[in-house]
């Protein structure tokens, strides 16, 4: 079965997986996002615990051809604490809900992590050197005679084991009196924008006590209520547009060109409700859970619950594209409100040429569409699979009355395995997949 | 080991190295403060190492450190522009550059600007060989570096170099700018953007009109606003350096591109440094020209353009037209009495009707310009009700802003005027309900009485002040004790003696407390202008009456001025510190006013 990538047939092999795999998780184990810096060359995780892991590409290993380069750990560290708003009595958790990569700009790496209500800039960076040679110590560090100095000496500096540090440059808090949903750093490289559930700010990379609202969508009475923000993107060109979206199924395309305040769109995508299909659930499961723009700038997608639907920002009254992400589940929506699972928030991703797009589903499955055949593939992320080089096989959910062979039953997906969070390589195909607290990677194998 | 330190008899080690053997050990300290301290002492460790081992130890392990902390780093960068003579002097300053070099691609701004301010500074310190053997070099890896912060820090090494080069370097130099300026990263375009001018002040007048002329309509037209803006700036310079004729067809149509700019940050740009730009054209522009600009951008504004009423409500236009309308009237001056009345008075008075106070504000506040040109007269018919409104606004720092304006006013508008039309407005704060409106009314009137003479205070404004003294309102009577404390230095003894004193003797009497605790106060603060017969005779035996009050606090003070007899300047300078920090304190607010709004 051919994969999804721009023409090409190949097909994906799974190349590592990362985490315990121990049956029982630990809640602070589970990845909360996952994302690859510009070049791809550097793959960052988040958890729930407040972790951070940030994973390199090696280099192919000249005597190992047949081997691609592996993503190695390369610094983890603990962006978030747990704390307490003791004004407010509420316990803010260190679950790291989103980050960005900022470009690079130097030798360090610099991302934004944020949970709840803090974004921190932190700085990933080597240091092969160091300092040796005291006055007043000997080699062994004993003390000397400070009576007995005849001469000075300057430190030298000696090559030493790489280390990576990570430090903490910036902390951006006390701007967000609701959960911070999404962080998007804007092509201008010197501002980002982070969202909560009613409102967007607007920062300076270099400035943490003033941040600019540039959205505010809090009724005056909260009882009046109907709409909460869940994802907000810059645009990656225009650096004056951005867009946001909504529990009720729309996006909003701004222009901070026009206002200071931009409490008004210019643009407005909603793609008119079919009354046929029209229930319970019509509304939650409309919600958009995650919007990303096209890396050309020209189209954008939008999760819902059900599907994946790709707009040109040309085209306001529907999407040029609709994928189905597992449209077997419309019949257990009422199962699915009951446990929760219909408030599952799936992120979706672009491939590095935006003409396959990625998105998550449940049983540890995962789906890709490509753009321009309109083929479709459901893979599924699992340690049977997670032998060294083994090609990923094709999986079938049974939609009708009667199994096939290879296929399963709508029934026993397994609803605790989720995909939530996926990233593909700017330019590669590598596919980074978080399955609960394990980490897989998956690349190309071409025929 | 105590002893030998006071015997001093060091015959195998040397004391005096201690000091700076534990400077060179705290570069390394693990308290940053100590680190900090360290390096901001470099000097002293380099003059003990002296300059061979400076130039050979020192600076390649500070080459290093730039992994340290940004305040150490900003430090560091900051005592190296300050080095030459450690290194041994304008022949060795190259030794220099590569610290500097690598502080100027760290990634905190601050540090990155700290070390190009070096590398400017130093650069003058090179002969010009040694400038195009090593200063130009390090400009040009940096030019061409891998990462941005390199290249942002080229941009501002450029225009010191540039002057001191061969011809063929010079070729050089224009071409690695020109790269920038088309660079990939909005922040190394924005950085070239910045430095235009400054780099087109050293170019020669061909090369201004060839490159820099095509840079800046391409970055005056950039896809991303932050560098358009910072292109409009650059404008200023360029128009400086360029013949009258070549000005209409080599910037106007930039600038007026750039006032008409679909993004509000540039059009606010463009207001902002409007008239700065004019300044520098007005000896060669023809008024056509600005005039037309004017309208283009007026009409986008709203502000010629009555049909568009709803977008003056939005918020952005505030912004714009809080700017203009503060620049605006710098305009009058260049353009002649004729242009003002035909073109610009329209404007003020449709200004003065806007609905946002801080527009309104900005026209009166620079009335001054206008004056110059026009006379006031001109205006004064439309000027009064917009006072009148501002003088009522709702928002109480609209009202203390008008106030600060009352003297200059009063001094333009002449005796005649103020007394007809405002002199109940200035009365009228005093007994407004804030009391940093009574307390600035209270100095405004102290400034008139300097601007109008003591017999003008006399007649129209000392027996409102006394006449409030008899209110039912305890705060108003206090009001007046507060004048009588600001008015008696300017009044002059006669009429304090004669006319306020009796006022503030019979207020001993007062019944409530906070009044009479005041007539101590104030009677401490008028003793310097008061004869010694009257303070012995009138005031001493009130205050000794005060002293034995019920009251604490009367008491108190009562004791306070009896002692105090020394009372002199020393309350009325603190009082007119009072004053300029109020000034102060207003101007930071119109600032905050403009740019928050």
């Amino acid at each position: 079965m051919a994969g999804v990538a721009g023409g090409n047939d190949f097909q994906w092999c799974f190349s590592q997986v990362k985490g315990a795999i121990d049956e029982d998780v630990a809640e602070a184990d589970i990845i909360s996002t996952v994302e690859f810096n510009y070049s791809g060359d550097l793959l960052a995780t988040g958890d729930k615990g407040g972790r951070v892991v940030i994973f390199q590409h090696e280099q192919e290993s000249k005597n190992r051809p047949q081997l691609r380069g592996e993503y190695n750990v390369y610094s983890t560290f603990q962006s978030h604490e747990p704390e307490f708003d003791y004004l407010k009595s509420l316990e803010i958790e260190e679950k790291i809900n989103k980050i960005r990569w900022l470009p690079q700009q130097n030798a360090a790496h610099f991302l934004l992590s944020t949970n709840d209500k803090t974004i921190k800039l932190w700085k990933i960076s080597e240091r092969d050197k160091r300092a040796e040679g005291y006055n007043l110590k000997d080699e062994d560090g004993r003390l000397r005679d400070p009576f007995r100095i005849t001469s000075l000496r300057v430190p030298v500096l000696m090559p030493m084991d790489l280390m990576v540090e990570a430090s903490p440059r910036r902390i951006f808090a006390n701007a967000h009196t609701y959960h911070i949903n999404s962080i998007s750093v804007n092509s201008d490289h010197e501002t980002y924008l982070s969202a909560d559930d009613l409102r967007i700010n607007l920062w300076h990379l270099e400035i943490t006590d003033r941040s600019f609202n540039i959205v505010d969508i809090k009724p005056a009475n909260m009882e009046e209520l109907t709409e909460v923000i869940t994802a907000a993107e810059c645009h990656p060109l225009q650096c004056n547009v951005f867009v946001y979206s909504s529990s009720k199924g729309t996006i909003r395309l701004c222009d901070m060109r026009a206002a200071a305040l931009c409490d008004r769109h210019s643009k407005f995508f909603e793609e008119p409700e079919d009354p046929s299909s029209r229930s319970f659930f019509s509304e939650i499961i409309s919600s958009i859970s995650d919007v990303k723009f096209s890396h050309s700038g020209r189209y954008m997608m939008t999760r819902d619950y059900l599907s994946v639907k790709v707009w040109d920002l040309n085209m306001e009254n529907r999407p040029v594209e609709t994928y189905q992400v597992h449209e077997y589940l419309r019949s257990k929506l009422c199962s699915l409100y009951e446990n929760d699972c219909i408030f599952d928030k799936f992120e979706c991703c672009w491939n590095g040429s935006d003409s396959a797009i990625m998105t998550g589903s449940y049983n540890n499955f995962f789906r890709m569409f490509d753009r321009n055949t309109r083929r479709d593939i459901t893979l599924e992320a699992s340690r049977e699979s997670s032998k060294p080089r083994a090609t990923l096989k094709p999986r079938k959910v049974s939609t009708g009355g009667k199994r096939k062979k290879d296929e399963i039953s709508v029934d026993s997906l397994d609803f605790n395995k989720k995909i939530l969070h996926t990233a593909w390589h700017p330019k590669d195909n590598v596919i980074a997949v978080a399955a609960t607290n394990n980490l897989y990677i998956f690349q190309d194998k071409i025929n | 080991r105590q002893l030998r330190r006071n015997g001093g008899g060091g015959a195998d080690g040397d004391d005096s190295l201690y000091p700076i053997a534990v400077l060179i050990d705290e570069l390394r300290n693990e308290d940053v403060q100590l680190r900090l301290n360290s390096i901001k002492k470099l000097s002293t460790i380099a003059l003990a190492l002296g300059v061979e081992r400076t130039r050979t130890e020192l600076l390649p392990f500070l080459t290093d450190t730039i992994y340290d902390e940004d305040e150490v780093l900003l430090a560091l960068a900051e005592q190296l522009g300050n080095f030459t003579m450690l290194v041994g002097g304008p022949e060795y300053v190259h030794c220099l550059l590569p610290p500097l070099e690598s502080l100027a691609t760290v990634e905190e701004t601050v540090v990155r600007d700290k070390a190009v301010e070096s590398l400017r500074k130093i650069s003058q310190e090179h002969s010009p060989v040694d400038l195009e053997v090593h200063f130009e070099p390090l400009v040009k890896r940096l030019a061409s570096g891998d990462w941005f912060t390199s290249r942002t820090s080229a941009c501002g090494l450029f225009s010191v170099c540039y002057p001191r080069v061969s011809s063929t370097v010079k070729a050089e130099i224009r071409q690695h700018f020109r790269t920038l300026c088309s660079d990939d990263t909005p922040m190394v375009r924005r950085a070239a953007a910045s430095k235009l001018g400054e780099f087109a002040k050293v170019l020669e007048l061909d090369y201004v009109k060839s490159d820099i002329i095509s840079l800046f309509t391409a970055l005056a037209s950039d896809e991303q606003d932050s560098v358009r803006l910072l292109a409009v700036e650059a404008c200023v310079s360029i128009a400086t350096l360029l013949p009258q004729e070549d000005l209409e067809s080599l910037v106007m149509p930039t600038l007026r591109q750039a006032a008409e700019d679909k993004s509000w940050r540039v059009r606010y740009m463009v207001a902002d440094k409007f008239s700065e730009t004019f300044v520098s054209l007005q000896m060669y522009l023809c008024f056509n020209c600005i005039h037309s600009v004017l309208t283009i951008w007026l009409s986008d504004l709203c502000l010629l353009c009555p049909v568009s009423e709803q977008e003056l409500v939005s918020d952005t236009n505030q912004h714009v037209k809080s700017a203009l309308a503060s620049v605006i009237m710098g305009l009058s001056t260049i353009l002649g009495k004729d242009n003002t009345i035909e073109h610009l008075l329209p404007l003020f008075l449709a200004q003065l009707k806007d609905e946002c106070p801080e527009v309104r504000l900005n026209i009166i506040s620079n009335l001054d310009c206008v004056n110059e040109v026009i006379g006031i007269r001109q205006l004064s018919q439309s000027l009064l009700p917009a006072i009148v409104e501002l003088a009522e606004d709702a928002k109480w720092r609209v009202r203390l802003a008008i106030i600060e304006y009352m003297p200059l006013l009063a001094g333009q508008l002449g005796v005649e005027f103020f007394d007809e039309k405002l002199n109940t407005l200035c009365m009228a704060w005093l007994i407004d309900h804030v009391y940093a409106i009574r307390e600035a009314a209270t100095c405004n009137l102290m400034k008139l009485v300097e601007k109008f003479g003591a017999e003008w205070a006399q007649n129209t404004i000392v027996p409102k002040v006394l006449g409030m003294a008899n209110d039912p309102n305890y705060l108003h009577r206090m009001t007046t004790l507060f004048c009588i404390n600001a008015l008696s230095e300017a009044c002059g003894q006669d009429i304090t003696t004669k006319q306020m004193l009796p006022v503030v003797l019979k207020m001993s009497n007062d019944q409530v407390a906070n009044v009479r605790f005041n007539v101590a106060k104030s009677l401490q603060k008028i003793g310097p202008v008061l004869d010694s017969n009257a303070l012995q005779t009138e005031v001493k035996p009130v205050l000794e009456k005060l002293a034995t009050d019920t009251d604490m606090d009367v008491k108190y003070f009562a004791q306070e001025a009896i002692s105090g007899k020394h009372f002199t300047l020393i309350n009325v300078n603190k009082l007119k510190m009072a004053i300029i920090k109020s000034e102060m304190h207003f101007n930071l607010l119109v600032f905050t006013v403009l740019v928050l709004a």
